[in-house]
Parts: C-alpha cells; sequence; structure tokens
C-alpha cells in the first residue's frame, strides 16, 4: 500500500492526519454547502449578505415550495427524465450488439470499426451541431425530446460499445466455442452465452449514461426551444435569467436538478466508479 | 487478450450455416454502426465540407472556397478564443497532479474513508450548469463570498468575472472543480491496484519515501495517468457549458474559447453564420483530431502488448 499506511506513523501524525481529514472535506465541499445552507435561506439573508453564517430564518418549504409552484420545473425535470432513460436503454441495446460483434468475432476491420466508435466519441460536439441540427430540422425532430433522445443513444453508442467491447474481451471464450460445438447458432450464443454475463457491464453503464445524459446542456439548447421538451439543466439556466438575485431559488433550483444523479451515484457507486475507472488498473 | 481460431465450418450445410460467422458480425453492428454514422460521422464530414460555403442556415449555400479560413486569420475574436482554449487545456492539466495529491492523501484505511472518498468524488456527479451557477454567484464581489479570501492575500476583491484579464483563469479553476475529483477517483483506483510484493521489496532495501513514489508507484500508475490526460485534455477542449454559464463569453467577447465562439457565430444575434461557424468547429476538430491519432495509436499499442 502506498503511500505508508497512517497506522504506521507516530502518534502526532496520526492526530493531525484524523483531524485533518474531515476539515479537508468540509473545505472541499464548501461550495455546495454554501449552496444547500442558501437553497433554505429567506429574504432577509439575501439583503444581509449572510452567505456563510447560519440562516435566519429557515424556508425550506417556501422556497422549494415556490420553486415547483411557479415555475416549470417539474416539466423540465420529466423531460430529463424522458430523455435519459430512453437512451439509456437504447445506447446500451445497440452497444451490447456491437460489442459483442467487436469483442468475439475476428474479421479485417475490426479494428477500424473499433476506432470510428472510440475516435467519434472524443470529437468536440461543435463539428456535429450544425448538421445535426439540420437533420433534426428535416427529419421533423428539431425541438422535441425524440430528436433529442435519438441524437444522445446515437452519440453514446459510441463510448459504451467500446466499454462493451472491452468487457467482452475479458469473458472466458470457451464458452463460446463450446456453445457453438453443440450447434448453437450466433444470435444463440449472444442470448445465451454472452448476455447473461453482461449485467454487471450493463448496470455500471446504465448509470454512467443516464448521468452524462441528464447533465448535458449543450445539445439540450442546441435541439429544443421550448418549455414543453426542455431538460433540467437548460431550464435551470432560463429561470436563472428570471431569478434576479434571488439567490435562494437559484440554489434551490440547482440542487433539485443535480438530486437525481447524486442519488444514483450514492446507490449504485461501485458500479459507476467501475464504469468511470475502465482501464486504469492495466496496462 | 484472447485470438480466436474459429471452427472450420460449425452451422452445417447451408447457406446461412456456411456464411453466419462472416456475416454476424455486421449483422451485430448495424444499428448502433447506422445511428453513429448518420448521427456522428457524417455529419463531421458534412461540417468540414460546409466550412467552405457562406450558409444562412436556411436558403442555397454559396461556395466561397477558403474565404472563411481567410478571414479568421485576421478575426481578433478567433484569435483570443484560441488564445483561451489553450489557456483551458493548460490549466485544466493541473487537474491530474491534484487529482493525484488528493488521491495519494485518501488512499488510507481509517474509520468512514469509503464515505470520505465517495463525498471527495461528489462534485463530478452534479452537472456543470450547476457548478457554474454556483461559482458564478461566488465571484460576485457584491455578495462577499470571495470576499475573506481575497483579505486573506491583502487585497481588495476583484469582480473576476467582470475582468477581462482574470476571467478566464476564474472559469477554468471553477472548471477544475469536478475535474480534480475525477481525476482522484481514476488515482484511487490505480493505487488499489499497486503490486505490494514491489513496494515490499523496495522498502526492505530503504528506498526513501520519494524516491519508491517516483520509480515505483509512478509508474505503475501509468494507465491511470494515460485515461486522466485523456479525459481531461478532451474535456478542456470541449470546454462550453461553464462559459456559457458563467460568463457567456464576456466580458467584451474576453472569455470566449472556439466551442463557444463557434455557436455564437452559427446561432445567435451575430447571425445565423453557419459557413463561418463550422470552420471554426473545423479548426478545434482539427486540433482535437490530431489528439485523438495519438490517443488510437497508444490504444493500438497495448492492442497488440
Amino acid at each position: 500500500m502506498f503511500p505508508t499506511p497512517i497506522q504506521q506513523a507516530a502518534p502526532a501524525w496520526q492526530l493531525l492526519y484524523r483531524i485533518g481529514l474531515p476539515l479537508a472535506l468540509l473545505l472541499w465541499l464548501l461550495p455546495l454547502i454554501a449552496v444547500a445552507l442558501t437553497s433554505v435561506r429567506g429574504a432577509a439573508d439575501m439583503a444581509a449578505g449572510n452567505f456563510w453564517g447560519w440562516p435566519s430564518q429557515w424556508q425550506l418549504l417556501a422556497n422549494y415550495g415556490q420553486l415547483f409552484d411557479g415555475t416549470p420545473l417539474l416539466r423540465y425535470l420529466g423531460n430529463s427524465l424522458l430523455v435519459a432513460l430512453p437512451t439509456v436503454v437504447g445506447a446500451v441495446a445497440l452497444a451490447c450488439l456491437a460489442g459483442f460483434a467487436l469483442g468475439v468475432y475476428r474479421f479485417k476491420a475490426n479494428l477500424l470499426v473499433f476506432f470510428l466508435f472510440v475516435g467519434g466519441n472524443f470529437v468536440p460536439f461543435q463539428i456535429l451541431m450544425v448538421p445535426v441540427r439540420d437533420l433534426s430540422l428535416r427529419l421533423g425532430l428539431y425541438d422535441s425530446l425524440s430528436g433529442l433522445v435519438l441524437f444522445h443513444i446515437a452519440f453514446q453508442s459510441g463510448f459504451c460499445t467500446f466499454f462493451m467491447r472491452n468487457f467482452i474481451r475479458e469473458l472466458p471464450f470457451e464458452l463460446i466455442e463450446a456453445a457453438r460445438i453443440e450447434g448453437a447458432n450466433e444470435w444463440q450464443v449472444f442470448r445465451r452465452i454472452v448476455l447473461p454475463l453482461m449485467r454487471p457491464a450493463l448496470a455500471a453503464l446504465a448509470v454512467l449514461v443516464f448521468t452524462f445524459v441528464w447533465n448535458d446542456y449543450f445539445w439540450a439548447t442546441v435541439l429544443i426551444q421550448g418549455d414543453h421538451a426542455m431538460p433540467v439543466t437548460a431550464g435551470l439556466k432560463a429561470l436563472n435569467g428570471a431569478w434576479v438575485a434571488q439567490w435562494q431559488l437559484v440554489s434551490a433550483g440547482s440542487i433539485v436538478a443535480a438530486l437525481p444523479p447524486v442519488l444514483i451515484f450514492f446507490l449504485m457507486q461501485k458500479q459507476f466508479i467501475a464504469g468511470l475507472t475502465l482501464g486504469a488498473t492495466k496496462g | 487478450m484472447p485470438t480466436h481460431p474459429l471452427p472450420a465450418n460449425p452451422g452445417g450445410p447451408d447457406w446461412w450455416g456456411r456464411h453466419q460467422l462472416r456475416l454476424a458480425p455486421w449483422l451485430f453492428l448495424a444499428p448502433a454502426l447506422l445511428l453513429f454514422t448518420v448521427y456522428v460521422l457524417a455529419p463531421i464530414v458534412q461540417s468540414i465540407a460546409l466550412s467552405f460555403y457562406d450558409w444562412d442556415g436556411l436558403g442555397q449555400p454559396t461556395w466561397i472556397g477558403i474565404a472563411n479560413y481567410l478571414e479568421l486569420a485576421t478575426d481578433p475574436d478567433f484569435r483570443i478564443a484560441l488564445r483561451n482554449t489553450l489557456i483551458w487545456v493548460a490549466g485544466y492539466l493541473l487537474a491530474i497532479p491534484a487529482g493525484l495529491g488528493l488521491a495519494l492523501l485518501l488512499n488510507q484505511t481509517v474509520f468512514g474513508i469509503r464515505a470520505i472518498k465517495s463525498l471527495f468524488f461528489f462534485p463530478f456527479v452534479i452537472s456543470q450548469v450547476v457548478i457554474g451557477l454556483v461559482f458564478s454567484w461566488f465571484f460576485n464581489p457584491d455578495l462577499g463570498l470571495v470576499e475573506p479570501l481575497f483579505r486573506l492575500f491583502g487585497q481588495a476583491p476583484i469582480a473576476v468575472l467582470a475582468d477581462e484579464d482574470w476571467v478566464t483563469y476564474a472559469v477554468v479553476l471553477a472548471g477544475l472543480y469536478p475535474q480534480i475529483a475525477y481525476c482522484m477517483i481514476l488515482y484511487l483506483t490505480g493505487l488499489n491496484g499497486l503490486r505490494a510484493d514491489l513496494l515490499e521489496a523496495a522498502r526492505l532495501d530503504g528506498a526513501a519515501h520519494w524516491t519508491l513514489f517516483w520509480h515505483i508507484v509512478l509508474p505503475q500508475l501509468r494507465p491511470a495517468t494515460f485515461i486522466a490526460v485523456v479525459v481531461t485534455v478532451i474535456g478542456s477542449l470541449r470546454s462550453y457549458d461553464m462559459v456559457a454559464i458563467m460568463t457567456a463569453g464576456g466580458p467584451y467577447g474576453s472569455s470566449r474559447v472556439l466551442a463557444y465562439y463557434m455557436v455564437e457565430r452559427s446561432l445567435s444575434e451575430y447571425g445565423f453564420r453557419m459557413g463561418y461557424g463550422t470552420a471554426i468547429a473545423t479548426v478545434l476538430f482539427a486540433i482535437t483530431l490530431g489528439y485523438i491519432v495519438w490517443v488510437l495509436w497508444r490504444i493500438r499499442q497495448q492492442e497488440r502488448a
């Protein structure tokens, strides 16, 4: 283990570490703690510039109530869900198939196709913007949830295929060969042998894609205009313009918008981190 | 890395049986490849082609050759955006040593360390829109949030987001917050996979702490460093959200990056100059492409190893 376990250090160092660690955490999370506290403050605190101190009044219900009563925030949240969930299903499904193809078969174009998926996944969004916007307009999908979902599925399938292909490569190939010898066709090999083994990868991918898509801001502004289809990231930005100096509402809105990915992260931490750090331990 | 010898004729004598092993990969690939081509691969080519046209997004595009690029060469706004993009790349790379430092600090087994690690990682999970909003009111000097910090250095507070010299650095700083968390988690995973035998051997040889880190630990962390560099550079070239949320490119366009300037030119009150916009995007793409090729070349080497 590196660094040397703190238990082997001098008692003074141990004490310092044990006290310092929570302090460092507090410092690190200070921006977020300030937001959480501000989201329950009253107008008096705003006027007095009390952002760091203890709230003078607790307006939890009033602030959060105002958020849902007076604004389309709930609608935005619903839209984000309606974009993120179908994208997760679509992108992961496509990637299972494509990852299987690239992970199991040896054919000439294999590495080329793999590199197209990986490389395409790294390009700046702006090189896609004009043609994708134009395509959506021509297909009548501009300013609609399905247009946004379709783009996200396509784009995320690049990363997901990369992920699945690498995962499938680690599976024992003997299982596939055995199934073929017993007369299984290729679809059966996929459906009965490989797919059940992919379950841990499915969970990891699903939480990652959900978070990526939920947090997307760029495409939400490029492909969506109206409140009827606007995801919460773009919606929050729009509301921010309307809430001049009402920082308690901006904070409360930020917290609500951040909550779903945060919940998913804490519930499925292991899968989330396993997905994000894929390849970080081996050459 | 498996090498898969395929059985010569597994399926049987019928046509499908004879050909399924050759056709199957393409059938499995078809849906993803089709969608990816329509929405990602083809638009790249279309954008590059469009950069040689003058187009308002509605009428007929007019071929103007390299006129857009010639205009870019003398466009002072473009130069600022390019410079800021490079500042983003350089500044964002600080997330790597910072993330490594944080990971070294947290790689202990004390009470509650798991929870502490995930709380440190927390900023990465949150949308950049939220991070951007939070930091923009943080930096607002009227609210007195940063005032204590400036006082610490004996300075009067500066409105960093309204200051042409400071603004890009302030936005990069906000962007670093989640990126450090990401690099930290990569390095924590890397540290977890260190080979105990090598560490023990070096310790028995009496290697100093620093030598141990430099010669034994850091080389083993190379895969983590590779991923951290890749995601950080790509993330910095893509920086759009933070700029859009925190400054909208201002003041006076001084915090624009290429990604932001491109959108501003293509879809805003500056007029729908799609051709000019795609020329900016093409420059950004060319920078990224050089980088992607290097990454893919590295991956290819690993695949062969």
